[in-house]
């Protein structure tokens, strides 16, 4: 599945070409990483055929989701909406590999990733999923810079590649002057800021995004929705949000509504 | 690189509760240390023993002595090389509890078989020359502040009345673990008082000490010894000095096996305040932990996280505790010296404390390293 981006766009190193925009605004993503895909058709489909989950509480099995299908076009920024408990997250973690179907199949690209295994599927996560979380799930004995390296080190890059990459995503997200800082001394937008830089850095196809203005203020959401929106205009980035808050949910170019582990609307 | 200051900034994270943790194992490392000194102490004299040398006795108990006439049978053995004899004099200085060890020998043949014991030739002529002139050990001569020409009045116990002896040599330890403790004067001092005071306790000996030509015919002369005095009055049991000084050890058996035990509880309760603190850590850290594996890193990367952890706290106990038992011991040996004269933490005891901080850190980061290892992503970062 990651053919098309691979053989189009080898990962790069920022010293073999290109200028990074180290002075892109926080928000504005308008400024691209030569590590970076940029193709809006270098990302690839997503396709959920008959998917259901259930959870088992004791002798008590709870469905959660119940035989949903969907399609997300490459470079496609969805929304997941829904009531608490209508399976959102869950339809989330299934998508991003995180956790597993009962029943049904998650085409990503050409790779059914319902048959991969742990390793397989871990291994797949590293290359082609980004995660943005509500509480940014920063490391906080590690500095902005080493969190963005983190994902890194599952690649071949040297320790300098990895460094000047890291560099590079946090500067994308105008963080070059926090790079030092550990989250703990980061405010909530710029700890999530980190987290997208984590995200991007790999290069992923897809970003996923858990409630990702859930525990910021108006003004940081705005922020962080921009830095969203520009990073699926302008690189190409398939976003998949679940959120509750409907202006999150206007950046979307594509809304669906879950309800009762299934889906009950959608709407451009 | 980035891992290695991952688990050291971990150790950070709760900078008291390591700290204790640290200060444990420290203090426990230091523990086992010296208590496994201690008994590597009580087997000073096994370990001090030569292979090349025979401990010929009474066979019916180390009380009854044996006759001065067998030197000359002993002697014609075949394979004998050295012969010396001795008594277990038993006297203490002044005071009983000025009590040290002290022997009558035969001198001249006693320093040809005991290098170890060195001896300035001045001094050694002196004591060969004077039948009152006794050689003492540098830490015995110190304890008292002895020095050659002293007159030293013994108070006997086994042989009662005074004994005037005069301190000719002070000798030193060839080796770390040769005891300076000791005293020695001559058999024939005792031997002619002997036959003036109580006739029926002259011409006899404690024991005697035999080298032998070659430490694989040790077996061989002392069967050979005591084929010449079967069926005799006084039957001889002969045995491998490192035999001999084993039999006085196993007196103490019950005390040394304690000792033993006590160490290894001390470990075991470690290991389990050790296993407490990462179990504590790793609980704490289970978002990070699932934050990872959803990053892509397998369950052994963050695995290797908490043992990582685990080891670096453990090691860094341990490297203190090594640190630590240095001085002590050098503490101890001064405080109680009376009791061990030679208690010397050797390198294998401090290989052995890095040895157990390394086995306190794999098995205190074993149990939270596989519950971080299987950590599920989704249950962890909800659904």
């Amino acid at each position: 599945m990651n053919r098309a981006r691979e053989s189009s766009v080898p990962p790069r190193s920022a010293e073999q070409g290109g200028t990074p925009d180290m002075d892109a605004a926080p928000g504005a993503a308008s400024g691209t990483a030569p590590f970076l895909a940029q193709s809006r058709t270098a990302s690839p489909p997503i396709l959920l055929q008959s998917v259901s989950k259930a959870y088992r509480r004791g002798a008590q099995v709870v469905p959660v989701l119940t035989s949903v299908n969907m399609a997300v076009a490459p470079g496609e920024f969805l929304a997941l909406m829904g009531p608490s408990g209508s399976g959102k997250s869950t339809l989330l973690n299934l998508i991003a590999g995180i956790d597993r179907v009962d029943a049904g199949s998650i085409h990503v690209g050409e790779t059914d990733i319902t048959t991969l295994d742990d390793a397989d599927l871990a291994r797949w996560r590293s290359r082609s999923v980004g995660f943005i979380f509500q509480f940014y799930n920063l490391i906080p004995v590690l500095n902005a810079l080493e969190n963005v390296e983190l994902p890194l080190l599952l690649t071949p890059l040297s320790g300098r590649e990895r460094r000047e990459r890291a560099r590079t995503a946090l500067a994308m997200v105008g963080l070059s002057d926090r790079m030092d800082h550990y989250p703990g001394q980061l405010s909530g937008g710029q700890q999530q800021r980190t987290a997208i830089a984590r995200a991007l850095v790999a290069d992923p196809d897809i970003l996923v995004a858990d409630e990702p203005t859930g525990d910021l203020d108006r003004v940081s959401a705005g922020e962080i929705l921009d830095l969203m929106s520009g990073l699926n205009r302008t690189m190409g980035k398939t976003i998949i949000m679940v959120t509750h808050d409907p202006r999150a949910a206007e950046r979307a170019g594509r809304v669906l509504l879950l309800e009762k582990g299934e889906l009950a609307d959608a709407h451009a | 690189m980035l891992t290695l200051r991952f688990v050291l900034r971990n150790l950070a994270r709760h900078p008291l509760r390591n700290a204790l943790t640290v200060l444990g194992i420290a203090i426990s490392i230091m523990a086992f240390g010296l208590l496994r000194t201690t008994v590597e102490a009580w087997y000073v004299g096994v370990s001090a023993s030569a292979a090349n040398r025979l401990v010929a006795r009474n066979a019916i108990s180390l009380v009854f002595p044996l006759p001065i006439a067998y030197a000359g049978k002993i002697r014609a053995v075949e394979g004998v090389t050295h012969l010396s004899w001795g008594n277990w004099f038993g006297a203490y200085y002044v005071d009983e509890k000025n009590f040290f060890a002290n022997f009558t020998v035969d001198m001249r043949s006693y320093l040809d078989l005991y290098p170890e014991y060195v001896i300035p030739d001045d001094q050694k002529a002196a004591l060969l020359r004077d039948r009152k002139g006794m050689a003492v050990g540098q830490r015995l001569a110190r304890r008292f502040g002895w020095k050659p020409g002293d007159t030293v009045p013994l108070k006997g116990t086994i042989y009662p009345g005074d004994w005037n002896v005069v301190v000719r040599a002070i000798y030193t330890g060839r080796y770390p673990n040769t005891d300076e403790t000791q005293a020695f004067f001559h058999w024939e001092y005792l031997n002619e008082r002997m036959k003036v005071e109580q006739p029926a306790r002259a011409d006899r000996v404690g024991f005697y000490m035999i080298g032998v030509d070659r430490a694989e015919n040790a077996a061989r002369v002392a069967g050979d010894i005591d084929a010449r005095f079967r069926n005799s009055l006084a039957e001889t049991l002969t045995e491998t000095e490192q035999a001999f000084q084993m039999g006085f050890i196993s007196m103490s058996e019950a005390i040394i096996m304690a000792i033993r035990l006590v160490s290894g509880i001390v470990i075991v309760i470690i290991m389990a305040v050790a296993a407490n603190t990462m179990a504590m850590s790793a609980r704490e850290r289970m978002g990070e932990f699932a934050t990872l594996k959803a990053l892509g890193f397998g369950g052994g990367y963050v695995a290797l996280l908490v043992t990582g952890e685990a080891m670096a706290l453990s090691l860094l106990g341990g490297a203190a505790g090594c640190a630590l038992s240095v001085p002590v011991a050098w503490v101890i040996a001064h405080v109680l010296g009376d009791y061990f004269p030679v208690f010397l933490l050797s390198g294998e005891t401090l290989a052995l404390q890095g040895a157990a901080a390394a086995v306190v850190g794999l098995v205190a980061g074993a149990v939270p390293a596989w519950r971080a290892r299987r950590v599920r992503i989704a249950d962890v970062l909800g659904r």
